[in-house]
């Protein structure tokens, strides 16, 4: 599923860079490295893109993991002539606790709104 | 992909009164706590005033998308735009849904809040000065809410 790119420059936002499938994949699999303490390539990381079903160069690959590290969700180091990757704790933090805080509004908001309407009975 | 938030809840009263307390202006307030000056209509703005102790300076603004009758009313917002100094109306808005269901006791109310991957980066940092759990935990449940809503 590849989609133009809906990124640009610094101002790249986390949840934009995961409105996709493959940025998905993608995080998915860096997490359940970081499970384990390790860091990918884009070699292994385009390698499980491809077991999941998504045909895509390891090219395309590396244009994902740019527009993910602009959204601060993942962050690459050089390991010699490699680039390794790993989730950025920070960006993948702060899109996670603003998920939360919406949803507890929700939460609490739709409890009102229940003792509201049986209140009034 | 839509990155976006749902709940229900389950209400033992007929639909009528739900949506009734759901789209009168004055009933919704009351519940959601804001002071709204007129009636929802559909494809009209919807301005107020927060009624939440210590938030009453903030103004509610909000485009009404849809109303059907007893299933669906809808408005796009701007999520916690609580400073007073910015501008909102450049960000895009979210997209909030209310769908009502007859069940057997009674009414299943599902909120779906969608359009959370265009929402800028700042707004997401303020919340997460306010969370500390653990990074780990976090990716878990970013899979929980992003697979699920595949």
């Amino acid at each position: 599923m590849e989609r133009s790119e809906a990124l640009s420059g610094s101002e790249a936002e986390a949840f934009a860079a995961l409105g996709d499938w493959t940025r998905l994949l993608l995080v998915v699999r860096l997490a359940a490295a970081g499970e384990d303490g390790e860091l990918c390539s884009i070699e292994e990381l385009s390698v499980y893109v491809r077991q999941q079903g998504v045909r895509l160069t390891r090219q395309a690959v590396t244009k994902h993991l740019r527009g993910l590290e602009r959204g601060r969700l993942v962050r690459g180091e050089r390991h010699g002539r490699e680039r390794l990757y790993e989730l950025d704790p920070e960006g993948i933090g702060a899109m996670q606790a603003y998920l939360e805080m919406v949803s507890r509004h929700w939460e609490k908001a739709l409890g009102r709104l229940k003792e509201f309407v049986e209140g009034s009975e | 992909m839509e990155i976006k938030v749902e709940k229900q809840v389950e209400i033992m009263a007929p639909v009528a009164k739900v949506w009734d307390a759901l789209t009168d202006h004055e009933k919704f307030g009351t519940w959601f706590r804001v002071r709204l000056e007129g009636p929802f209509v559909a494809g009209e703005v919807s301005q107020g005033h927060i009624t939440w102790p210590g938030y009453e300076h903030i103004r509610w603004v909000a485009t009404v998308k849809e109303i059907v009758p007893e299933k669906l009313f809808s408005f796009t917002w701007h999520p916690y735009a609580v400073d007073p100094a910015v501008d909102y109306s450049q960000e895009e808005p979210t997209l909030v849904e209310f769908r009502l269901e007859p069940t057997a006791s009674g009414t299943r109310v599902t909120v779906t809040e969608s359009g959370f991957e265009k929402v800028p980066e700042a707004r997401r940092a303020e919340a997460f000065r306010m969370n500390d759990g653990g990074w780990t935990q976090q990716v878990k449940n970013i899979e929980e809410y992003v697979l699920g809503t595949k």
